[in-house]
């Protein structure tokens, strides 16, 4: 009754090729860019911004990124933690070594140096698949890692290998309360979801939807598959570096490389696998549940025993936290092996008949 | 059938969110301490008893009448020691009214380290975190307490000066230093190179990758240089690792020393006999069962069933770092009441002035039950680490025992590498230092 296209005819090119085709699902998302720049502002707490605002914004950034080259592409990377850090890290360098260096330009080059290290890790994707390029992108965390551990540069010769900024500000703007750092990750998030979604519905996106179908057929067809696995691996690096950038120089202020650990590099994977792959939607969905699940059920639990009068004990907490969380991973892949974003298009579907399914 | 649905998911939402806003304000009268443990992952036997001894000691002061009066409440949060879930409990902690924060971790401090000063909350690492936040004209906000991985470093070199019969008999000696490729590792590292420097020692430094399961390429290169002694500076599943190589490699634990984080009863335990002799520099406590403050709370805590943890572990080394971590929180508001009005609940800054005006004498160490366990400490805006002396002990096979007399590190070395490390900082942060006028308030 409500989601209904009916009606809403399409006499031009233009509007046949527009990004949401349905004018509801425009407004939809033009509010949603408003609550999250003007009532989001004003309603969240120091806490929520800080904890869990801008983690869930920064990460969604990488998740997009690694859903270009997983899930739109087909090449399975477990090296974005260490993309990650090469952005973060040649951020910083670009941050303090040049003076008078603008903060968005040094997170670029970040998302640059980023590419480069992404293009480099992705030259074996033109001879390895599958499972085996997974191992090939492994090298990529494990020499990441290496590198910024023991070559002093990165770090600008740091002896403890830890490295911080602060005082951060765009063209006067000061980026130091939780509201104005927000907004600057908001900023970057919408800009790279537009670029995101319409580089996939463009001719390159369709290219890599192509390799990742089936490589010898896209091929046959005239697609050079150098060209497209390179370039999935270059724009997704560039998006997963500027993301790095961020975790660092926005949420952490000081970090080291076991901040973008293994551990970093599987946690955006499964973000792309729950969230749902080849999916824009997906990335959001995915990050969502991963940073935000995990520190509601934190939270959540011991007010729950509370009200059966149990007191949680931190351990107790802490493994039932996992324990719940892992089992809600395996439901949610049963339900919808998809992944979120295929869940939410069958509700869009569902509600197109509402209130007359036939 | 639809409606219902949405109500559920309705009310679900509501719950959700409430939970995530209710942050529950600090009642009067109450002391609120934040205490950032992990009791679960690959350093949760380390991170266990300093959370118990913690969590004990702030029990102990309610049982004691609380600060002049004021009670002290408490709330833990689990970082399992990786820095973003550290980053979350602090923000969670510090609308709950936290007063002063102990990240237990050099990846956390260095972190918080970048937010306290905004949000004017004092951090205490006592015995861990940066080595020049000692400088209070710069690091403002920080209180590496007791000592600093310097200090730790500076004082095992002592120590094998000393065995050896001086420190020019270093010359030619091989010392390997075999670290934790983490911050935390590597803080050891200018203080020994400059040592080496001085004595003209040879320094070998391997690092272990976290968290440290993996050595036999580490111990494989000390079987072959064979250096003279071994300085460990571990944390958690390393420590045990690393004795079970060096056993396994024939080097002699007796020429081992550890830094407080690689001297407890985890990290030997399961070793057991074959550690006999390892030794490890202490944060001035060690093993206390026999001390006042243990039998203490064993009395009025374990003996009611109030106790947190084991009663067997409670006099345990980094038991007694936790309570002795505790503890100085405790008197850094005991001594921001002193000025600001005694039976007060402080605020951050508060607490901050308290702990630069800390001056714990040998009497009111007697007094609280520290007697033996802790020596005086004075904090100054200049000196936020207020003591920098250490002891040596080593493991017996069944218990640690004391090895050497107390070391004090050498301020001529520390100083100028506190002062240069802390400008370097200043610098790269465009911060000016404290004026002497900024110090009085």
């Amino acid at each position: 009754m409500l989601y209904r296209e009916n009606g809403q005819f399409k006499t031009s090119y233009r509007a046949d090729q527009q990004i949401f085709t349905i004018s509801q699902d425009r407004w939809a998302i033009i509010a949603l860019v408003a609550f999250a720049a003007i009532a989001v502002p004003l309603l969240a707490d120091e806490y929520q911004f800080r904890a869990i605002l801008i983690p869930f914004l920064i990460l969604s950034l990488a998740a997009l990124g690694v859903n270009i080259l997983v899930g739109y592409c087909g090449q399975i990377s477990l090296g974005s933690g260490a993309f990650m850090a090469v952005g973060a890290y040649m951020a910083y360098n670009s941050y303090v070594r040049i003076e008078g260096m603008p903060l968005i330009l040094a997170l670029l080059s970040g998302g640059f140096f980023a590419t480069l290290v992404g293009m480099a890790f992705g030259i074996p994707s033109l001879r390895v698949k599958g499972l085996y390029l997974a191992v090939a992108t492994l090298a990529a965390q494990f020499f990441c890692d290496w590198t910024f551990l023991r070559v002093g540069w990165f770090t600008n010769n740091n002896p403890s290998g830890s490295v911080s900024v602060s005082n951060l500000s765009v063209l006067g703007w000061s980026i130091d309360t939780p509201v104005a750092k927000y907004l600057f990750c908001l900023a970057f998030l919408v800009t790279f979801g537009l670029l995101a979604k319409n580089l996939v519905r463009g001719a390159i996106g369709r290219e890599w939807m192509a390799i990742r179908d089936m490589d010898v057929a896209a091929a046959v067809i005239g697609i050079r598959p150098m060209y497209a696995k390179l370039s999935a691996f270059a724009v997704s690096s560039f998006i997963v570096g500027v993301a790095g950038g961020l975790w660092g120089f926005v949420h952490l202020g000081a970090w080291e490389p076991a901040a973008f650990s293994i551990d970093r590099s599987f946690q955006l994977l499964f973000m792309v696998i729950i969230g749902g792959m080849g999916s824009i939607m997906g990335s959001f969905f995915g990050a969502a549940f991963i940073v935000l699940l995990p520190i509601l059920l934190n939270q959540l639990l011991p007010w729950a025993g509370g009200l059966v009068g149990v007191s949680v004990s931190t351990a107790a907490l802490s493994h039932t936290e996992v324990m719940i969380f892992g089992a809600l991973i395996v439901w949610f892949l049963i339900v919808e092996p998809h992944g979120l974003a295929k869940l939410w298009s069958i509700a869009k579907q569902k509600l197109r008949i509402w209130p007359f399914p036939h | 059938m639809k409606l219902r649905h949405l109500a559920i998911a309705a009310a679900t939402a509501a719950t959700l969110s409430g939970a995530l806003l209710g942050n529950a304000q600090a009642q009067a009268k109450e002391q609120f301490f934040p205490v950032l443990v992990y009791r679960t992952g690959a350093y949760a036997p380390n991170g266990v008893p300093w959370a118990n001894g913690y969590v004990d000691y702030l029990k102990l002061v309610n049982q004691r009448g609380g600060i002049n009066g004021v009670k002290v409440t408490f709330e833990e949060c689990e970082t399992g020691y990786a820095t973003d879930r550290g980053v979350e409990c602090y923000e969670r902690l510090k609308g709950k009214g936290a007063t002063v924060f102990q990240p237990l971790s050099t990846g956390i401090t260095f972190a918080l380290t970048e937010k306290a000063p905004v949000d004017k909350i004092p951090l205490i690492t006592a015995g861990y975190g940066r080595s020049e936040s000692q400088d209070g004209s710069v690091f403002k906000w920080n209180f590496p307490l007791a000592g600093t991985y310097w200090v730790a470093a500076d004082t095992i070199i002592q120590h094998i000066a000393k065995k050896e019969g001086g420190l020019d008999k270093l010359k030619g000696k091989k010392i390997a230093l075999v670290y934790h490729d983490s911050p935390f590792g590597k803080e050891a590292i200018p203080l020994a190179q400059e040592r080496a420097k001085m004595h003209d020692f040879e320094l070998q430094m391997l690092p272990v990758t976290a968290p440290g399961v993996e050595q036999k390429a580490t111990w494989l290169q000390i079987r072959q240089s064979r250096p003279d002694y071994v300085m460990l500076w571990g944390w958690g599943v390393m420590n045990s690792t690393a004795l079970k190589e060096a056993q396994a490699t024939g080097y002699p634990r007796e020429k081992m020393y550890g830094v407080w984080w690689a001297g407890a009863e985890p990290d030997v335990k399961d070793v057991g006999a074959s550690a006999k002799g390892y030794n490890a520099v202490m944060l001035q406590h060690g093993a206390e069962k026999q001390s006042a403050i243990v039998k203490e709370i064993l009395d009025k805590l374990h003996g009611k069933a109030l106790g947190t943890g084991s009663k067997e572990e409670v006099g345990d080394v980094l038991y007694m770092r936790g309570v002795q971590s505790a503890f100085y929180a405790v008197e850094g508001v005991r001594a921001a009441q002193e000025r600001f009005g005694k039976g007060k609940v402080m605020n951050g800054e508060q607490v901050r002035w308290g702990l630069e005006n800390l001056n714990l004498t040998q009497a009111k160490l007697d007094a609280l039950g520290f007697k033996d366990v802790l020596r005086p400490l004075s904090t100054s805006c200049q000196d936020h680490m207020g003591s920098a002396w250490t002891r040596i002990h080593s493991w017996d096979g069944s218990k640690f025992v004391w090895a050497s007399d107390w070391y004090q590190a050498d301020e001529m070395i520390i100083k100028p590498m506190v002062k240069s490390a802390a400008a370097r900082y200043a610098a790269e942060k465009k911060l000016t230092p404290r004026t002497p006028a900024d110090c009085q308030s």
